[in-house]
Parts: C-alpha cells; structure tokens; sequence
C-alpha cells in the first residue's frame, strides 16, 4: 500500500528525505540567481551572502524575488525585512544568506501549505 | 499629451482593478519641440517616449490596484520593442496588464497600438514607495481628475 510505503521510507531515511529537500530549495535558489545575474553557480554557496558576497544589488534582488515568488507561490516579505534591517531589529544575514534565506522560503512555502 | 511636461497620458478608457488591466489613451501632439529635434523634416515619437507612455499606463493601473496608497516609479525596461514608429498627431492606444505584485514592487506588461497596430511593448518593473510628500499626491489626484481616473476604486 502507498502509505505503507511511504512510511518505511520516511523511517528508513529520515536524514537523507530531510537533506533532499533543504538541498533542493537551495539548489532552486542558486539556480535562479546564477540565471538571473549571470554569476558562476559554482560560487554560489549555503553560506554566500547574496549582497556582501554575490555583489546583487537591490534591484537585481527584486528579479531574484520575483523568480522566487513565481517558483515556490509565495511572496517574499521584502519591505518587512527591509524595514527589520534598517530598524535594527535584524541583520541582513538573517535574510541574504543563501542557507538562511532557503530557511525562510522554506517556512513560507509551509505557512502556506497550513493556510490552504 | 503635454510632452514638454511629460504628461503623456490623455484619458483612462478603461481600468478594470479586479482583472488588474487599463487601457488608455494618448494623441501625440502636431507639434513639438521636441519634433525640432526629431527630426527636422521626419518628425517622430522618440522610443524613449513610447517606453514612458507605457511607463504611466502601468502607473495609473498600480494607482488603481493599490488604491493610490502607494506611487510606482519605474526601476527596470525589459525586453523593450519599437515596432513601428509613432508620428505627430498618433492617437495611442496603451494597455497594461500587472504580471506580477510582489512585496514593494509590482512587474507589468504594456503595449502601445495605433489604429489596432502594436507599435511597441515592454515589460516594466517599479518599487512602490510611500508618496514623499502631500505635494506630490495633491498633483497626482489633480492629474488622476484630469484624466479620468475612476474615484469607486479608491473609495471604500
């Protein structure tokens, strides 16, 4: 039976079935910011930072964002982050490290899933 | 059309909020001097110009959608194309659609047809920003009057 299945799949590979989709909303990102500002994929890590370390401009990012957006169905908070950072409530690697910006793309996409 | 001021829309002809469209018009003046320049015997609308017209469709349907709370201004030509050339007198019809609202922008795609012609598209992108000052939202509700803009949509 399928959910039998799924069960012991889910038990027998817990670590790699979590790995597999944090690497996939990464490799996702990365893909989309190699693609839209013409950047090398292979300099393009978990831990770049999408300003200080890939050089993207804020216009840029809002192409990034769109593609984002598009990809996933969600639509990334950018002035609320934006207005964190400049009140000093946050700091922009919470938000444009590529391994940390996965993480919040990842609690949209799941705040989404339970809202619908 | 007032060139020299760049007003370049005359009248909205139709903006449908919940289907996120506008059509609008515009007629290119005879006379210019603007057309002195370009070109002295082959008078003709400057790209740059098509691009703006599209440029304010695409505000005025923002305008529209997001119920003047916030002025669109324009940060990103793509994908830009000048397809026939647009002469003095020209009435212009200007459709936008809005493709995407993302949080502090919103993306469009414009096009510009004379006489059922498309004579240029683009897609556009621009950050909403709070107005800056009453100064310019008093103008921007002084020219929405002037053109049409229809006052249920920002009403509750």
């Amino acid at each position: 039976m399928p959910t039998h299945r799924a069960t012991l799949e889910t038990r027998k590979y817990p670590q790699n079935i979590k790995g597999l989709v944090m690497s996939s909303t990464f490799d996702q990102v990365a893909t989309i910011i190699a693609e839209t500002c013409d950047i090398p994929r292979d300099t393009i890590t978990p831990d770049s930072h999408a300003i200080d370390d890939l050089g993207i401009d804020s216009l840029d990012f809002l192409d990034i964002a769109f593609a984002i957006d598009k990809q996933f169905g969600i639509k990334l908070p950018l002035e609320k982050w934006t207005q964190e950072v400049n009140d000093g409530k946050a700091t922009t690697e919470q938000y444009f490290v590529l391994k940390n910006l996965c993480a919040r793309i990842d609690e949209l996409v799941a705040a989404k899933g339970a809202s619908a | 059309m007032q060139l020299e001021y760049f007003h370049m829309i005359d009248r909205i002809v139709d903006l449908k909020v919940d289907e996120k469209t506008i059509v609008v018009e515009a007629r290119v003046p005879q006379e210019s001097t603007i057309f002195e320049g370009h070109f002295p015997g082959y008078p003709l609308m400057p790209g740059v110009l098509l691009i703006e017209s599209m440029a304010q469709a695409s505000g005025w349907l923002q305008l529209g959608v997001f119920k003047f709370e916030r002025m669109p201004i324009l940060a990103a030509v793509k994908e830009a194309k000048v397809r026939g050339s647009v002469f003095p007198g020209d009435l212009m019809s200007i459709e936008a659609s809005l493709a995407h609202e993302g949080s502090g922008y919103a993306m469009t795609e414009a096009k510009i047809r004379v006489g059922g012609k498309l004579r240029a598209n683009s897609a556009l992108t621009f950050t909403l920003i709070p107005f800056p000052n009453a100064d310019m939202r008093g103008h921007m509700a002084k020219i929405a009057e002037r053109v049409g803009f229809p006052q249920q949509v920002v009403s509750p």
